[in-house]
C-alpha cells in the first residue's frame, strides 16, 4: 500500500473531528472520500499533510511512518496537496506560484519539464503565466492549485474539493485532468462533495460521517448503494 | 529656498535611516503579525557592535600577523612563499591603520553579522516559544526582550555614553546654491540605498525571498509547498536585524555619542514610519521612513525643535484617522 492510515483520532480542543479513521490507497489508484459538510474530510487531508497532529493513530507512506513529520518534510517525501480554498499566493504571479510548488527541488531541467507538463494540462495557465494569482478566476485558481501541487512531483496527490464553485463544464474538464494525472502514475486521494463525479472516476471510495468511516467499497458499488444514493447522490 | 533644499537633504538622509529600521518592523510583521518592539534595541546594539569592532579587527589582525610571522620564520628559506608570508604578516599587523573606508566597511559588516546572529537567538529563544500563544503574550515578550536588551546594555557597556570612533573624518561637499552635504551623509545615503536594493533583490528574485512572500501570505499554504516556515521566520529576523545594525553604525559614524537607550526613539519613529507606509509592505516602509525623516527635519527647521519627537506621533494619529492601512497598504480586512 502506498498510503496506510490506521486509527486516526484528531481533536480540535474539545471537538472530536476524526474518530479512529482508517483508510488505504494503493499505488496508481484514485481513491475518493465523500461526506457531508463537517464530516472531517479536510481534517483528514490536513492530518496526512502534517498540518494537524493526531492524538492517536498512524499515517504510513510507502511503508514509512510520517505521522509526526512536519509538513515541509512530508512534501519532500512525495505527498502534496491542493488544499480547500485553493490557497493561491495572491500577490505572486502564476509562474511564481508554480515555482514555489517546486520549492524543495533543485533539478532545474526537471522543474522546467514539469512546468511544461502543467501548462500542457492547463493551457489556460500558460496564457496567464505572468498574471497575479489573486486576479485569476475561481476555476483558474483551482487549476493553479492543482498544477502547483504537481510541481513537487508527488507520488500521492491530495485534492480537497477541486470542483467547488466551478461551472459544470469546467468540473468535467477538471475531473478529466485528474484522470490524466493519475494515468501518468500519480496516486490521487480525492475529497469531493460532487459524489457522483468522484465515484465515477475513482476505483474505490470511502464515506465519512461525523468523523468515522461509514462505508468503504469499490466506487462502482458505492454508486449503486441505496444509502449513498439517498444521502449523497440526490436520491 | 536653499535653506529648504538643505533641510530636504538632511531629512532624506535621516529618512533613509528610519527606512532601514522600519524595514525590519514591516518584514517581521508581515510574516508573524508581530510588532517586534525590541527592534530599536537591535539598532542600538548595531552601534555598539560597531564600536567594539575596530578593536576586534586590530586584535584579529595582530593575532593573524603574529601567526604568519611565525610561519614566515619557519618558511623563510622557501622562495616566493617565505617573503610573501612576511609581507602579508606585516600588512595584517598594521590592520589598525588600514584605509578608513575599508575599516568602516569591516565595522559595518561585523555589526551586521553580530546583530544577524543575535536576531537568530532572539527569535528562537524568545519569540518561537510563544508563537502559538495569544498575540498579547507575543507583545509582552517583545517588550520584555526590549527591556532586557536595554538593561543588559547598561550592564555590559555601562550607563555612560561611549564615543564611536571617527573612522571617517567629516568633510562637507557643496552641492551649489548654498546647499551642502557631508561626506557622512553621502555614505549614509549610499549604503542605505544599496542595502534597500539588495533587500528588494532578495525578496523579489530569490528562492528564499519568494518563500518569505509565501509565508507572509499564509503559513499553512507555504508549508504545503515544502517551505520550512520556521526557517523562513528566522531568516526574516536575520535580515531585519542586519538592516537595523547597519542603521546603527551609519548613524554612529555621524553622531558618535552612543548609549544603551539610543534605540528607543528611533525605534518608535521607525515603527511609526512602517505604519505610515502600510505595515507589512516593504516599499511602504521605505516611503514611510523618508516621509518621517523629512517631516521631522522640517518641523525642527520651521516650527520648533521642541516638536522634533512629537511630529512622529502626530503623523501616526493622522494616518490612523485618515488611512489606517497606511499610504501603500491595501485597505482590506486583516486575515489571520
Ligand atoms: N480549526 C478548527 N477548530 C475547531 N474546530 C474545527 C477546526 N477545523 C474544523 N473543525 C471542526 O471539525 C469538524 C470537521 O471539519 P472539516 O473541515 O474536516 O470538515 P469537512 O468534511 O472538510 O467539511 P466541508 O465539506 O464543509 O469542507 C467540523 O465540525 C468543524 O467544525
Ligand atoms: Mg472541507
Amino acid at each position: 500500500m502506498l498510503l496506510e492510515v490506521a486509527g486516526l483520532d484528531v481533536y480540535y480542543g474539545a471537538v472530536h473531528a476524526l474518530k479512529g479513521v482508517s483508510l488505504n490507497a494503493g499505488a496508481g489508484e484514485i481513491v475518493t472520500l465523500i461526506g457531508a459538510n463537517g464530516a472531517g474530510k479536510t481534517t483528514l487531508l490536513r492530518t496526512l499533510s502534517g498540518l494537524v497532529r493526531p492524538r492517536a493513530g498512524t499515517v504510513r507512506f510507502e511503508g514509512r511512518d510520517i505521522t509526526r513529520l512536519p509538513p515541509h518534510e512530508i512534501v519532500g517525501l512525495g505527498v502534496s496537496q491542493a488544499p480547500e480554498g485553493r490557497m493561491i499566493f495572491a500577490n505572486l504571479s502564476v509562474e511564481d506560484n508554480l515555482e514555489l510548488g517546486a520549492y524543495r527541488r533543485r533539478d532545474r531541467p526537471g522543474i522546467a519539464a514539469d512546468r511544461a507538463r502543467v501548462f500542457q494540462l492547463f493551457p489556460r495557465l500558460e496564457e496567464r503565466r505572468r498574471q497575479i494569482g489573486g486576479t485569476l478566476s475561481g476555476g483558474e485558481q483551482q487549476m493553479l492549485a492543482i498544477g502547483r501541487a504537481l510541481m513537487s512531483r508527488p507520488r500521492l496527490l491530495l485534492l480537497d474539493e477541486p470542483s467547488l464553485g466551478l461551472a459544470p463544464l469546467l468540473v468535467r474538464e477538471i475531473f478529466k485532468t485528474i484522470q490524466e494525472i493519475n494515468h501518468a502514475g500519480v496516486t490521487v486521494l480525492l475529497v469531493e462533495q460532487n459524489a457522483h463525479m468522484a465515484l465515477s472516476v475513482a476505483r474505490r471510495g470511502y464515506v465519512l460521517e461525523t468523523g468515522t468511516v461509514r462505508l468503504e467499497d469499490d466506487a462502482a458499488r458505492l454508486l449503486q448503494n441505496e444509502e449513498v444514493k439517498q444521502a449523497y447522490l440526490g436520491g | 529656498m536653499s535653506e529648504f533644499l538643505q533641510q530636504l537633504v538632511n531629512g532624506v538622509t535621516w529618512g533613509s535611516v528610519y527606512a532601514l529600521i522600519a524595514l525590519g518592523y514591516t518584514m517581521v510583521y508581515g510574516i508573524l503579525r508581530l510588532i517586534n518592539f525590541a527592534h530599536g534595541d537591535i539598532y542600538m546594539l548595531g552601534a555598539f557592535f560597531g564600536f567594539y569592532a575596530p578593536g576586534l579587527i586590530v586584535a584579529a589582525g595582530a593575532r593573524a600577523g603574529e601567526w604568519l610571522e611565525g610561519a614566515h620564520r619557519v618558511l623563510h628559506g622557501v622562495p616566493v612563499l617565505g617573503p610573501g608570508l612576511g609581507r602579508l604578516a606585516a600588512a595584517l599587523s598594521a590592520a589598525g591603520s588600514m584605509a578608513d573606508a575599508l575599516q568602516a566597511l569591516l565595522v559595518l559588516v561585523i555589526a551586521m553579522v553580530g546583530c544577524g546572529l543575535l536576531g537568530i537567538v532572539i527569535e528562537r529563544g524568545a519569540y518561537k516559544p510563544v508563537r502559538r500563544s495569544s498575540r498579547l503574550a507575543a507583545l509582552i515578550t517583545a517588550i520584555g526582550v526590549s527591556l532586557l536588551l536595554e538593561n543588559g546594555g547598561v550592564l555590559v557597556f555601562g550607563p555612560d555614553p561611549k564615543f564611536f570612533p571617527q573612522i571617517i573624518p567629516s568633510s562637507n561637499i557643496a552641492l551649489g546654491g548654498g546647499v551642502t552635504i557631508s561626506n557622512q551623509q553621502v555614505i549614509i545615503l549610499t549604503v542605505s540605498i544599496l542595502l534597500m536594493f539588495a533587500l528588494r533583490f532578495i525578496v523579489t528574485r530569490t528562492r528564499v525571498g519568494k518563500a518569505m512572500q509565501a509565508v507572509s501570505h499564509s503559513h499553512m499554504a507555504a508549508s504545503l509547498m515544502g517551505i520550512s516556515v520556521d526557517r523562513i521566520i528566522t531568516f526574516t529576523f536575520v535580515l531585519g536585524s542586519m538592516l537595523a545594525a547597519a542603521a546603527g553604525v551609519l548613524v554612529a559614524l555621524q553622531n558618535p555619542k552612543i548609549e544603551p537607550y539610543m534605540g528607543v526613539m528611533p525605534g518608535l519613529k521607525a515603527f511609526v514610519a512602517a505604519v505610515l507606509g502600510g505595515i507589512g509592505n516593504i516599499p511602504g516602509a521605505v516611503l514611510g521612513g523618508l516621509v518621517m525623516g523629512v517631516a521631522e527635519v522640517l518641523v525642527v527647521g520651521y516650527v520648533s525643535p521642541t516638536y522634533r519627537d512629537a511630529i512622529a506621533f502626530v503623523l501616526l494619529i493622522i494616518i490612523l484617522l485618515v488611512r489606517p492601512a497606511g499610504i501603500l497598504g491595501k485597505a482590506q480586512a486583516e486575515k489571520v
